[in-house]
């Protein structure tokens, strides 16, 4: 126990770089796992990482590549104390932190960090670099730019130079992957006649086929087995809750890509319903099916059960859910199945859902033809 | 052996030297502070510290520190803890991190909503993302917890913000909720869990109480006592309860929040009903006790005061509202802190109780104050107050 405790009074108050390299700990942060597994060798793990070399920063934001969003966290908690070492040192590998942001291939969560850390050593070199992250991976990087480019629209619209206020809040729009930027961006653009086409910026699957109502009574029909789920055949008909269910065909009108139930079957309640539609991929990828719904739902990709969710009325948003997938080549099928409560309340009225198949920058994925 | 007690000791008497205020309600969540020392009779902003970020979570003091969380990010995403001075509001150090849970919440609370707690050893801070951190007072990282990431559909898309409590060696969290709702007894020491309880599917912003070394956990069902070693059932309130406000804890009595106010009498195996008064309704703000008296905030913003004895109610003042956050209270006085940042100290021995000071912070406060050292902390989206 003595031997342990020295050992660990030893290890943890020589600087790491004395002591050897990072691999050893910064593999035991990444080992982390659910229900807490590894948070004990870990907690030693990170006091020694603490105690590294600000110039080792780009070496511990490498190991949150690959790495689980637990042990993200862990090293992310780490750059912090050594950041604050390296401010107070003024000591910050400003130039290795550029080289390791520029490298796409590093994960965007430590990219972000290093960008942080670059603007809160060098305000101004973090300014230069902006405008390089306008197409960047990470959705978070490409905020500043976008952020900077909608203020370059006003001030050239202040300065009555229409054209170029369009052209900046164009490019912003075309980098932007957020939803409060894209919805500014495209406010000022229609403010001055441009055409914004939002579905296809975002991805929206604005045409379904939707069958309904199927019965939802004390919320059984969410764990329900209804024939949707077992064949998807699109001339048949089946008996519903009090009237036969029969495919529709469904085209939103929302620019949010809302598919609204009550428009085509009346406002009910205590019904469930699905909506089918075909996604052709061009090629085998990785993608995220991003799904928004106040309802209790569930998801299908090609048959398989990607995600449900049992909570109604509790709010809904644009990507509240992000169910990441594998799109194959050619068709694929998506179902969603959305039940509507017994609630009566006017905002439970809703009984809908809005869905985009996009990549993990938020950038959509068009179908192809 | 000897020199862990020894430390152990020491850390006990250097804590109990300073005012802890630990938890949500500051003592056993009583909301009443157990200091001798109290703080003045007319109140001063003694120092303010800007935060980066939004939160609804009530500051806690270890010692001479004062432990706080706040969200920032465009989707609330970055997970703040810091450590001030208490003296002068000095920041001693700050961690941020990302939350691996989902961000979503109403519009009016945040992702820093639940507040943290301590053992007065380790700082217990969780978030509406369900991400839950223990920090040494050094602000060391001892372990951190996804329960998202552990249980994919634990949230709430309105917001969570049930605190945690230790008790003993075990930190009791809740994360109640429609889709996968849970209470969990963690090891305080290593964050891995000693039990797990599935709890009544439906949203649940309460927090637990502790009451003879039971943890009282609040739903829309009732109360149920857990031993928290164990998370196995002592006794079983089944009349319903409130999801917003939480009960507290006076004495061997807990003062439920069930049907206006229900006073239990809990035991190993039974709950004896002494008294309930349907027309003590407190709105979003936890009742308090102080002396032979209970305190309710309706939701007109009303002041009951009633008797612990038989529920009884003796006057009713209106306060200064609305109010999201709780009463607190010290010595002979309460404080209270409006939806608009009016701070209200209320003299309850008064006839008909009486207001005796407002101090306006200019700023939106949903949270509930801590005191400690005869200083009383307040919190808003954007600041942390010493008032002295």
């Amino acid at each position: 126990m003595k031997l342990q405790l020295a050992f660990l009074i030893a290890t943890t108050s020589l600087p790491l770089h004395a002591v050897g390299d990072l691999s050893k700990p910064l593999e035991i942060l990444r080992a982390v796992q659910k229900e807490g597994q590894g948070n004990a060798d870990a907690s030693k793990a990170w006091q020694q990482i603490t105690k590294t070399d600000p110039a080792n920063l780009p070496e511990v934001l490498k190991g949150m590549n690959g790495a689980n969003p637990l042990a993200e966290n862990w090293l992310r908690a780490a750059v912090g104390v050594i950041a604050d070492e390296a401010s107070k040192a003024k000591k910050m590998p400003v130039d290795a932190l550029v080289t390791f942001l520029k490298d796409s291939t590093n994960s965007s969560g430590a990219r972000v960090v290093a960008f942080d850390l670059i603007q809160r050593a060098n305000a101004k070199l973090a300014e230069t670099l902006t405008p390089t992250l306008i197409n960047d991976v990470s959705s978070e990087l490409r905020r500043h730019p976008v952020a900077k480019l909608i203020e370059t629209g006003d001030k050239a619209l202040a300065a009555q130079h229409k054209s170029d206020a369009v052209l900046a809040y164009r490019k912003g729009l075309d980098g932007a992957r957020d939803e409060d930027q894209i919805k500014t961006l495209a406010k000022k653009l229609r403010d001055l006649g441009q055409t914004v086409d939002l579905p296809t910026h975002f991805g929206f699957l604005m045409s379904w086929k939707l069958i309904a109502p199927f019965s939802n009574a004390d919320r059984s029909g969410f764990e329900t087995v209804y024939p949707p789920e077992k064949e998807l055949k699109f001339d048949a008909a089946y008996e519903g809750k009090g009237k036969e269910a029969k495919w529709v065909d469904f085209t939103s009108k929302d620019e949010y890509g809302k598919i609204d139930f009550n428009k085509p079957f009346g406002m009910e309640k205590s019904v469930v319903g699905y909506a089918a539609a075909d996604f052709v991929s061009s090629e085998d990828r990785p993608a995220e099916i991003r799904i928004g719904c106040k309802n209790g739902w569930k998801v299908w990709l090609n048959g398989e059960l990607l995600f449900a969710r049992d909570e109604y009325h509790r709010g809904a948003k644009l990507d509240q859910y992000k169910l990441p997938c594998q799109l194959k080549k050619g068709k694929n099928t998506l179902l969603v199945k959305c039940c509507q409560n017994e609630q009566t309340e006017q905002w439970t009225v809703e009984w809908e859902f809005q869905l985009r198949v996009c990549d993990a920058t938020g950038t959509a994925i068009v179908a192809s033809k | 052996m000897k020199t862990s007690l020894i430390l152990a000791f020491s850390l006990s008497m250097a804590s109990g030297a300073f005012a802890d205020w630990l938890q949500f309600r500051g003592p056993n969540a009583a909301a009443v502070s157990t200091e001798a020392q109290v703080p003045a009779e007319e109140l001063k902003i003694a120092w303010t510290a800007d935060l980066p970020g939004r939160g609804l979570s009530a500051p806690i003091v270890v010692g001479d520190k004062v432990f706080v969380t706040c969200s920032s990010g465009p989707g609330q995403e970055t997970l703040h803890v810091f450590c001030f001075n208490a003296k002068d509001g000095s920041k001693r150090w700050e961690r941020a991190m990302r939350a691996t849970g989902r961000t979503m919440s109403h519009s009016k609370t945040s992702v820093a909503a639940n507040t943290p707690c301590s053992d007065g050893e380790r700082v217990f801070a969780l978030f509406s993302s369900n991400d839950l951190f223990a920090f040494d007072l050094d602000g060391n990282l001892l372990w951190l917890r996804g329960l998202t990431f552990d249980y994919p559909n634990a949230s709430n898309s309105l917001g969570m913000s049930q605190s945690p409590v230790v008790a003993g060696s075990t930190l009791v969290v809740q994360s109640e909720n429609d889709a996968e709702s849970f209470a969990a007894g963690f090891d305080v020491a290593t964050g891995m869990n000693k039990w797990k309880l599935e709890r009544p599917k439906a949203a649940n912003w309460t927090s637990a109480t502790l009451l003879k070394g039971v943890a009282a956990l609040q739903s829309s069902k009732g109360l149920l006592g857990v031993d928290p070693d164990t998370g196995k059932t002592v006794w079983n309130y089944e009349d319903g309860a409130s999801t917003i406000p939480s009960s507290v804890v006076s004495g061997d009595l807990i003062y439920a929040v069930s049907k206006g106010i229900t006073a239990l009498a809990p035991e190993k195996g039974s709950v004896t009903q002494l008294w309930r008064n349907e027309k003590l309704n407190p709105g979003t703000a936890s009742p308090l006790v102080l002396g032979d008296h209970l305190y309710v905030v309706n939701g007109a913003g009303v002041l009951i005061k009633a008797s612990v004895k038989n529920g009884d109610e003796a006057w009713k003042l209106r306060l200064k509202g609305p109010f999201s956050g709780s009463p607190v209270a010290a010595g002979k006085r309460i404080h209270i802190v409006n939806e608009r940042g009016i701070f209200q100290t209320i003299n309850p021995e008064a006839p008909g109780g009486k207001v005796m000071q407002e101090i306006e912070l200019k700023e939106t406060v949903l949270t509930t104050p801590a005191i400690s050292g005869g200083a009383i902390y307040v919190r808003s989206d954007a600041k942390l107050w010493k008032l002295q």
